[in-house]
């Protein structure tokens, strides 16, 4: 081989080094910004919330948010009944769901047969992937006429002269309304709640779990004392995302939670929720205070939910060891 | 009691209480099925598919037009997330191991993935609808689009991160770029779980309702322009659920276990074909 050929060989070797390093670094940042697009998304979300609704920032102030005042005709607007109905439904829904979802994670982890985790863990997740439109009309035309007639007139014989709760089961039992609303929507985060509780109580050492049963532990006494205080940051992760989930479902909340626009002691009385008034009045809005206030219930919404999602991956990435799930 | 009956009764009761929620758990899906199967297929006849949607008081009628609708909408919206998903899914798995802006990403992915769905129809509403001077079907998929993107980031993430190491240090031996490695080499050895996760995306989409409302709105007639409002399967049955008609009910009930047979499809479709090669 001559000296001019090597040296030709080694120049196209360098010139072929060279297209492949810059096609790598148009590649690294092509992809970098389609990565960024999520986050574009997310400060634009805000961004154009917080423009859209100033109008009626700079009218209400941050009295929009305990002022119970919803009068399109007056152009008067604050957020306190639909903030209430939203923050009671999702409380109430994870008082419910928290105890199913952490019994069913506890079955599937611990007592059920191996062949059946698989299946019943797909029939929960499978809950999960229903349309939530799906749950509001089932909701509407199956559950509130039922809970109308059977169970909500025994809660009120039973519950209705006690004092102080009494008043949360008085009123007509018309079937939708906050309670409704309420078990609606646990029906809707238990798939959620028990999946993140099923894999963080998976991630319990089996040695761990061995020793405790191996000094005689039951395995009710296993699950309180060794794999709850082991997953505790996990547990409390997915509750928070079962919150998360709560805040912000529309559907299901609007077609039972009765769409009334004013705060009622009792549970059995129609209330709104932030989702459920916007997709009640978005679409025939009118411009100006109307649409500028309901933008500012959205941003409300996005900021609290956005608070809440964020605790809860942060306790489950750091409960599972790696990030999210 | 002795202490010893005591532990074994806290014990059985603890469990019987874990198998009854699990039973009401189940109980929820199969009633939920069950009305769903029993009121839709009652719907369900050759006329849901080939008539439009009926005006107020007239009878009969079909859903032509939304489901033709639904599935543009779903189309437009699956082009657009499934690119961006995917590569911004290779971002995250092949370059962004140790990159502070990677976790970043990462994390609002996953609030994004929970994110609640009005406000994004809320966000498309302020950014598209109102500069583009009206409701329209671009406007219903690019919100659709921007609910399934961190669905697909996600999944494509977690797939490539199962490929060996191994693999790529053997591309990388033979003299391969970057890019051909993620996209020739660990890309096409996960391309299953990718569809997958493109799948469970479109699934997810399928039912939601709430962006609609404000960006494809809804249009009575059968239309195929993107440009114009266009009708949906998940807005008609909102407004025809809620409505005093009794065949607008019955047509909601029908929508309903199309959108909800699709959706179920994907889901067990997905989990059986994939069964071994998608972790949970």
């Amino acid at each position: 081989m001559s000296e001019p050929s090597a040296s030709a060989g080694i120049d196209l070797h360098a010139q072929q080094v060279r297209k492949f390093w810059l096609q790598d670094k148009i590649f690294h940042h092509a992809t970098q910004l389609f990565a960024f697009v999520v986050l574009a998304a997310l400060v634009g979300i805000l961004v154009s919330l917080t423009i859209e609704a100033w109008p009626s920032l700079k009218a209400f102030g941050p009295a929009f948010l305990w002022t119970n005042i919803w009068s399109v005709p007056d152009d008067e607007f604050g957020a306190l009944a639909a903030i209430y109905g939203t923050v009671v439904t999702s409380v109430l829904a994870l008082l419910i769901a928290v105890p199913i979802s952490f019994g069913i994670a506890l079955f599937l982890t611990e007592t059920c047969p191996v062949w059946l985790r698989r299946p019943l863990g797909t029939a929960i997740e499978l809950l999960a992937g229903i349309p939530s439109i799906v749950y509001g009309i089932w909701g509407l035309f199956v559950f509130a006429p039922l809970f109308a007639e059977y169970i909500q007139p025994p809660l009120q014989n039973l519950l209705g002269d006690v004092p102080v709760i009494g008043g949360w089961f008085s009123g007509p039992p018309i079937g939708v309304g906050i309670l409704t609303a309420s078990i609606v929507l646990s029906m809707m985060v238990i798939p959620f709640i028990a999946s993140v509780m099923r894999d963080v109580f998976e991630t319990v050492p089996d040695v761990l779990r061995e020793s405790a049963y191996a000094v005689g532990c039951t395995t009710w006494e296993v699950v309180r004392n060794v794999v709850l205080p082991y997953t505790r940051v996990g547990v409390i992760g997915g509750i928070m995302l079962g919150l998360g989930r709560a805040l912000g479902e529309t559907m299901a909340v609007t077609f039972v939670i009765g769409n009334a626009n004013r705060i009622n002691g009792s549970l059995f009385a129609p209330g709104t929720s932030i989702a459920s008034t916007l997709a009640n009045e978005f679409g025939e809005a009118d411009p100006g205070l109307h649409i500028a206030s309901l933008f500012e219930l959205g941003l409300v919404l996005f900021i609290i939910t956005f608070v809440v999602l964020a605790i809860s991956r942060w306790l489950i990435s750091r409960s599972m060891g790696s990030e999210g799930l | 009691m002795t202490l010893y009956n005591r532990r074994i009764w806290r014990n059985r009761i603890g469990i019987s209480l874990s198998m009854l929620a699990m039973s009401l758990g189940l109980i929820a899906l199969m009633w939920i099925l069950w009305t769903l199967f029993s009121k839709g297929f009652a719907a369900l006849s050759l006329d849901l598919f080939t008539q439009d949607t009926p005006a107020p008081g007239s009878d009969g009628g079909g859903l032509r037009n939304a489901i033709v609708g639904s599935g543009l909408i779903l189309f437009f919206s699956m082009l657009i997330s499934t690119p961006i998903g995917i590569l911004a899914g290779i971002y995250l798995a092949e370059y962004g191991r140790v990159s502070k802006f990677a976790s970043f990403t990462r994390f609002m992915t996953d609030i994004m993935l929970s994110a609640p769905s009005i406000v994004i129809g809320l966000f498309v509403y302020a950014l598209f609808v109102v500069t583009t001077g009206g409701f329209s079907g671009w406007a219903g998929s690019l919100a659709l689009a921007l609910i399934a993107i961190p669905v697909v980031v996600r999944t494509t993430e977690n797939m490539l991160k199962l490929v060996p190491t191994s693999l790529r240090e053997a591309a990388f031996a033979v003299g391969a770029p970057r890019w051909q490695v993620s996209l020739k080499v660990t890309l096409r050895a996960v391309k299953s779980g990718v569809v997958t996760g493109v799948l469970l995306a479109m699934a997810r989409i399928t039912g939601e309702t709430a962006p609609l409302l404000f960006t494809a709105l809804n249009n009575q007639f059968f239309s195929t322009n993107m440009a114009e409002p266009m009708g949906n399967l998940p807005v008609v049955i909102f407004q025809f659920a809620l409505s005093p008609y009794e065949n607008w009910v019955n047509l909601a009930w029908g929508g309903a276990l199309l959108i909800a047979l699709l959706v179920l499809a994907v889901n067990i479709g997905v989990r059986v074909v994939f069964r071994n090669k998608v972790k949970h």
